[in-house]
C-alpha cells in the first residue's frame, strides 16, 4: 500500500479516537466514507464501472470473449481478473513496481468469485465442452486513498451488473456446429450478480477494528482481515494480512462486524444499481469531466 | 477496406465530419489531489489521463541525475480495456516504450529544464479508451497536467494529427481513418511561435502532398491551443475564486 508517515502523537490520536468510536472525520468504526458509482463510461467494453471511495478512484472493465472452457469444468465459462496499479496514482508505481500489490488484489477477487454459488458460471457456457464465454475482468487503479480492496470488488460488481453479453446462435449445419453472434445491442445477456461478494477490510486498531480505513488509519494498524461477504451473509472467501497477530476471539468479532457490513453494502450497491439503470439512456455519462 | 469510404462525395468523413474539423474536445484540470498536476482530456472517442508528479529528487539512481538541467522521465501505459481488441500487458511493449520516448522528447524541449538541475519530473499518461490519436491526446493532456503543477514551460504544447485521403487532406484522424491504410503525419508544436517541436510520418505520401498536409495539421495544433487556453482559463478563474473569497 502506498506509505503515508505519521508520527506517533498521531497514531496516538487516531487510537483514542477509535476507542471512542470516533475516527478523525467523525465516521463511526462501521461507516463507509462518500461513495461514488458510474456504469458505463468506457464505451467499447462489454461493461465498465468507475468507482471513488474518498480518494480511492477504482475503473474496471468487463470484456467478454469467446474460448475454450477449461478441461475439466466443459460447462462452465471463465473469469479472469487482472488488476493494473496505474502510474498515476503515485510514482513507485512505475513500471513494474505495482505489480505486487495487483498480484494481492487479483488473486483474493479470484478466490471470492471461486465459490460455486456466488456466481453462475453455467450461464456462459455456449457449446459444452467446445466454446464459452470468458470475461476478462481488468481492474486500474487510478488513485490510492485507502481501502482499495473494497474499492475494487465494489467496481467488479457494478461492472459485472453493466455487462451486457451478445447472445449467441447455435446452428446444426450439416454435422459441423455454427455459432452467431448476435449484432443487435438490445438482444443481450444479462449476469445474475445477485449473489456475488464484496470484499469488506476490517483493520484492527489497537482494541477495536474499524472499517474503511483511510490512509492514515492504514497506517497505524497492524493486521487486516479481508472477507468476502454475499448479500446473504456467506463468506466466500477470508485473508489476514499484516505483520501483527490476531487473537481468535477477535478474528470472530471482525467476522462479524465484516458480515453485517458485507451484507450492508450489497444491498445498498444493488439498490443503487437499479436506481441507476432505470434512469435509462436519459443519464448524461460524467465520467472524469466533474 | 471494401465498401468503406473514408471520405463521402459531398466531403464528409465517417464520423460526419468534414476535412478540416477537428473532433469534440473535453478537458478538465485537477481531477487528482494527489499527484502535483493532473488532467484528463477527451478527443472525440480518445479518453486520456495524465498526471505529473514534481519536480522533486531522483528516484533510483542518483547517476542519471543531470547537473544543469531537470531529468523528465515519462510512461505512457494503455488500459488493457481501452482498445477493441483486449491488450495483454498495459505497458512495457515495443510500442508503449517509443511512444514513451516521443512523449519524453516533446516534454524535454517544452519545459524550462534549467530551472531545475539535478531534479526529475515525472509524467504519467494513461489511455482509458483508445480511438485513434493516442499521441496527441497524451500530449494534449500532458500539457494541461504539467501547467495544473504549476511547472514553467516555453509555450503549451498541441499536438494533432493528419491524413491524405480521395486528394484532400484531412485532420484529426480516428482509429478507422488510421488502420484504413493511409499515410499519417503527427505533429506537436509550440502554437505562438509555429516551432515544430516532434514530427512523424506513417505510410506513403507523395511530396506534392507534404506542405498541404503539414500546414492543415498545424492550424490544427493551433485549434487544439485555443481550446486548452480556454479550459485552462476557466479553471484558473474558478480555482483564484475559491481562494479569492475571504478577499473580496
Amino acid at each position: 500500500m502506498v506509505d503515508v508517515q505519521l508520527s506517533d502523537a498521531e497514531k496516538i490520536y487516531i487510537l483514542h479516537g477509535i476507542q471512542d468510536n470516533c475516527r478523525e472525520d467523525g465516521r463511526s468504526c462501521e461507516d463507509y466514507r462518500h461513495l461514488e458509482i458510474e456504469s458505463n463510461v468506457v464505451s467499447n467494453t462489454t461493461g465498465s464501472a468507475r468507482v471513488r471511495l474518498a480518494n480511492t478512484e477504482i475503473l474496471v472493465g468487463v470484456k467478454a470473449e469467446m474460448g475454450n472452457p477449461a478441461p475439466e469444468k466443459p460447462d462452465k465459462g471463465r473469469l479472469e481478473f487482472f488488476v493494473d496499479c496505474s502510474a498515476n496514482a503515485t510514482p513507485q508505481f512505475e513500471g513494474r513496481g505495482g505489480e505486487e500489490l495487483a498480484t494481492e488484489i487479483s488473486n483474493l477477487l479470484s478466490r471470492s468469485y471461486d465459490c460455486p454459488s456466488c456466481f453462475d458460471l453455467s450461464s456462459l457456457c455456449v457449446l459444452p465442452g467446445q466454446q464459452c464465454w470468458i470475461l476478462y475482468i481488468d481492474v486500474l487503479l487510478l488513485e490510492c486513498g485507502g481501502n482499495l480492496f473494497d474499492a475494487s470488488s465494489i467496481a467488479v460488481k457494478a461492472a459485472l451488473f453493466n455487462t451486457r453479453i451478445p447472445k449467441v446462435t447455435v446452428r446444426e449445419d450439416e454435422g459441423h456446429t455454427e455459432l452467431e453472434i448476435s449484432d443487435d445491442p438490445y438482444d443481450v445477456q444479462r449476469l445474475n450478480v445477485q449473489s456475488v461478494p464484496c470484499i469488506v477490510t476490517l483493520s484492527k486498531i489497537g482494541h477495536s477494528h474499524v472499517v474503511d480505513a483511510s490512509q492514515r488509519e492504514e497506517a497505524c494498524c497492524l493486521a487486516r482481515l479481508m472477507i468476502g461477504v454475499t448479500e446473504k451473509g456467506t463468506i466466500t472467501a477470508m485473508k489476514k494480512e499484516g505483520s501483527g497477530s490476531l487473537d481468535p476471539a477477535s478474528v470472530e468479532d471482525m467476522m462479524e462486524t465484516g458480515k453485517k457490513v458485507g451484507q450492508d453494502i450489497n444491498i445498498s450497491l444493488t439498490c443503487v444499481l437499479k436506481m441507476e439503470e432505470r434512469q435509462g439512456v436519459k443519464r448524461q455519462t460524467i465520467g472524469f469531466l466533474r | 477496406m471494401a465498401g468503406l469510404e473514408l471520405l463521402s462525395d459531398q466531403g464528409f468523413r465517417i464520423d460526419g465530419r468534414r476535412p478540416h474539423e477537428l473532433r469534440k474536445i473535453q478537458c478538465r484540470l485537477g481531477i487528482f489531489k494527489q499527484a502535483d498536476g493532473s488532467a484528463y482530456i477527451e478527443q472525440g472517442n480518445t479518453k486520456v489521463l495524465a498526471a505529473v508528479y514534481g519536480p522533486h529528487e531522483i528516484r533510483g539512481s542518483r547517476g542519471k541525475a543531470l547537473h544543469d538541467k531537470v531529468l523528465v522521465n515519462c510512461q505512457y501505459s494503455m488500459a488493457t480495456f481501452s482498445t477493441g481488441e483486449r491488450k495483454r500487458r498495459p505497458r512495457g511493449d515495443r510500442k508503449s516504450q517509443e511512444m514513451t520516448m516521443h512523449l519524453k522528447q516533446t516534454f524535454d524541449a517544452a519545459i524550462q529544464t534549467a530551472l531545475y538541475p539535478r531534479s526529475q519530473i515525472d509524467i504519467f499518461v494513461e489511455v482509458l479508451q483508445s480511438d485513434g490519436g493516442n499521441y496527441c491526446a497524451s500530449v494534449n493532456a500532458a500539457t494541461l497536467a504539467v501547467i495544473d503543477a504549476g511547472i514553467p514551460m516555453k509555450d503549451y504544447v498541441c499536438a494533432c494529427s493528419a491524413s491524405f485521403v480521395s486528394d484532400t487532406p484531412i485532420v484529426d484522424i480516428s482509429y478507422l481513418e488510421e488502420s484504413s491504410g493511409g499515410p499519417e503525419l503527427i505533429v506537436a508544436t509550440l502554437p505562438k511561435s509555429e516551432q515544430i517541436v516532434f514530427l512523424e510520418q506513417n505510410s506513403r505520401l507523395h511530396e506534392d502532398n507534404l506542405s498541404k498536409v503539414l500546414d492543415l495539421a498545424v492550424k490544427g495544433t493551433k485549434d487544439v491551443h485555443h481550446v486548452l487556453d480556454q479550459a485552462v482559463r476557466e479553471h484558473v478563474s474558478q480555482v483564484s475564486a475559491f481562494e479569492n473569497t475571504d478577499q473580496s
